[in-house]
């Protein structure tokens, strides 16, 4: 069997026993080849377009802070910008909305 | 004289790139103003009709969606319409009415720099934008009229375990799949109470996710009567039915998630039937890595008390703005549109920006054909939305789901037991509840909680006071046209 690193993104062909299922198929899309991002220094795979939270989730990363006075993880929530639980460091920049940014080729995000 | 750098004065800026302000936009372009629509979201459509980035060449966008051909008509609309400029991208932080200064070149606005002296007949509205993801810029907008459009979000209620990652609100799972394509978890569980429970499960199990169960805490047909009175609405809801029977997704009314688990992820729920208050009864525990929970909508209405625009309790106690027969709101020149003024769908909302942006065209002396069938329309569509609102109510016995640990404001973690103290302490109103215990004095400034601390002071909804929409830096809001960055 073949595991794809990435799962849950759709355009991969995915061993569906590894990854949350995408929406891909059902609205016929063709994707535009990925590109890389860097998650704590692992590569995951994005498509163009999609947030950068998006890309953590369809690649079975579903929380990236901490909460201050508890510690406890978090991750998305509202997913329409409105929470500010997704709040998350990208090329080190703090405290963006890990729903509404769009990824870039070769942003780096950090977790914690 | 205006300087050369000022930017335009507009005829019509429009808040929410949504069914209301897109279908105001192709109106009052139509009559003949200029238009400039502002949107957050880097895609037209809104909520509703949020779709994948053109990076997926989706050969069936609408796959996901209820009518998308209304959205393409209205998209193709506003493309060939060279009097709407599209500001998408944008987030409208702040609004203000500005004195207009007939040629005398004063400068108005929030800041000294970049707004430019105005000149006209009548006030002119500045609309305060922070454009671009990560390189913010101020921007200010300027247009005679403003149509507020900005649609509303979801209305969670607190219960144990809602802080887990893999709970989402109903609203947020279906922006992950609508927008994004990507499905929320593998073994998905849909609970709260509304009709929009049924578009976001059928949504997720055509997806492939493995619904284990949509649980309504109200009466699955609560909405039978004002269902027969709307053939269209009730094809549509059988058509969900349908859709989930296929996938074998069971349904079941008087049931709600009480309690979500998991160490550091949900793992399982504890579903339990309830009684006509809510009150949980015999329960048991569902497997699932991702919760889509939600209990109708929240409509998003601080720019129009920013503005001072008079508000009053809709059906199900929410503030909405008050609106005329042309959707304009007590303040002159200012008008609302869709949700903000009551929570009912696209269908109200698009019928609602039709009126509004004809509205503005006739205010501003264009001529406009009478508006007799879209207001009956609005009348029939609103009193739908109505209907609804009163057949999926929140009723009081989810209080009764809180542990002295279940978090009640995620921002600042304010757990209820925190609350409870400062009620022993004499906070009897949600304001006093916040200065207390801090609830609602985080990043998203209540909208997440602010049902709840309502509900759990035992106050009425009260509308919200944010002077400032958006997060915004210091330097910003100071009027530094480069805005320093505090952090």
């Amino acid at each position: 069997m073949t595991t794809s690193p990435h799962p849950g993104q759709p355009g991969t062909t995915a061993a569906p026993e590894t990854g949350p299922p995408h929406a891909g198929r059902l609205v016929g899309a063709r994707p535009e080849p990925g590109f890389e991002i860097t998650v704590d220094g692992r590569p995951v795979t994005a498509v163009p377009g999609q947030t950068v939270g998006a890309v953590l989730y369809a690649n079975g990363i579903r929380s990236w802070r901490t909460t201050r006075f508890g510690g406890r993880p978090r991750g998305l929530f509202c997913g329409i910008g409105v929470c500010f639980d997704c709040l998350i460091t990208v090329n080190g920049e703090a405290s963006l909305r890990a729903c509404q940014i769009e990824a870039l080729p070769g942003d780096e995000v950090t977790t914690g | 004289m205006r300087p050369p750098d000022a930017p335009p004065v507009r005829d019509l800026a429009v808040v929410g790139g949504g069914p209301a302000g897109m279908a105001a936009a192709v109106e009052a372009s139509r009559a003949g103003l200029s238009v400039v629509l502002i949107d957050a979201a880097a895609r037209l459509g809104g909520q509703y009709f949020r779709h994948a980035p053109p990076g997926f060449h989706a050969r069936r966008p609408g796959a996901l969606h209820h009518g998308f051909t209304r959205f393409t008509r209205l998209a193709e609309a506003l493309g060939g319409a060279e009097e709407v400029e599209l500001r998408l991208g944008h987030r409208v932080w702040a609004v203000e009415k500005v004195a207009a200064h007939v040629g005398d070149g004063t400068p108005v606005g929030a800041g000294d720099a970049g707004t430019p002296a105005r000149t006209a007949e009548d006030g002119v509205v500045a609309v305060h934008c922070l454009a671009g993801a990560r390189d913010e810029r101020r921007e200010t907008v300027l247009a005679r009229r403003l149509l507020i459009a900005t649609g509303a979000h979801d209305r969670p209620l607190p219960f144990p375990g809602w802080d887990l990652p893999g709970v989402f609100t109903a609203g947020g799972a279906q922006a992950l799949l609508k927008g994004d394509l990507v499905v929320a978890g593998r073994r998905v569980v849909v609970a709260g109470t509304g009709p929009f429970l049924l578009p976001v499960a059928a949504g997720l199990a055509a997806a492939g996710a493995d619904v284990a169960g949509v649980f309504e805490a109200n009466g699955l047909f609560g909405a039978g009567l004002a269902m027969i009175t709307h053939p269209g609405k009730l094809a549509q809801g059988a058509g969900y039915g349908l859709r989930l029977a296929r996938h074998r997704v069971p349904l079941a009314g008087r049931h709600a998630v009480i309690a979500a688990h998991g160490r550091d992820e949900l793992t399982h729920v504890t579903v339990a039937r309830l009684d006509r208050h809510w009150v949980p009864g015999p329960s048991r525990v569902i497997e699932c890595d991702a919760l889509a929970v939600g209990y109708g909508f929240v409509p998003q209405i601080e720019l129009a008390t920013q503005l001072g625009c008079a508000t009053h309790a809709d059906r199900d106690g929410s503030p909405v703005v008050t609106v005329d027969a042309g959707m304009r709101t007590s303040v002159p020149g200012v008008y609302a549109a869709g949700e903000p003024t009551g929570v009912g769908g696209a269908d109200p909302a698009e019928a609602e920006g039709r009126i509004a942006g004809l509205a503005v065209a006739a205010d501003l002396g264009r001529p406009v054909a009478p508006v007799h069938r879209l207001r009956r329309k609005r009348a029939r569509l609103a009193a739908f939305g109505g209907a609804l609102q009163d057949a999926y109510p929140v009723r009081e016995g989810w209080k009764g789901w809180l542990r002295d640990d279940t978090l009640i404001c995620r921002c600042e973690e304010v757990p209820y037991a925190r609350i409870k103290e400062a009620r022993a302490l004499g906070a009897v109103d949600a304001r006093s509840l916040k200065l207390l215990a801090r609830p609602g004095m985080g990043w998203c400034q209540g909208r997440m909680c602010g049902y709840a601390v309502a509900c759990l002071a035992g106050e009425a909804q009260q509308a919200p006071r944010r002077p400032i929409a958006q997060p915004v830096r210091l330097g910003d809001l100071a009027g530094h046209p480069e805005g320093e960055d505090p952090r």
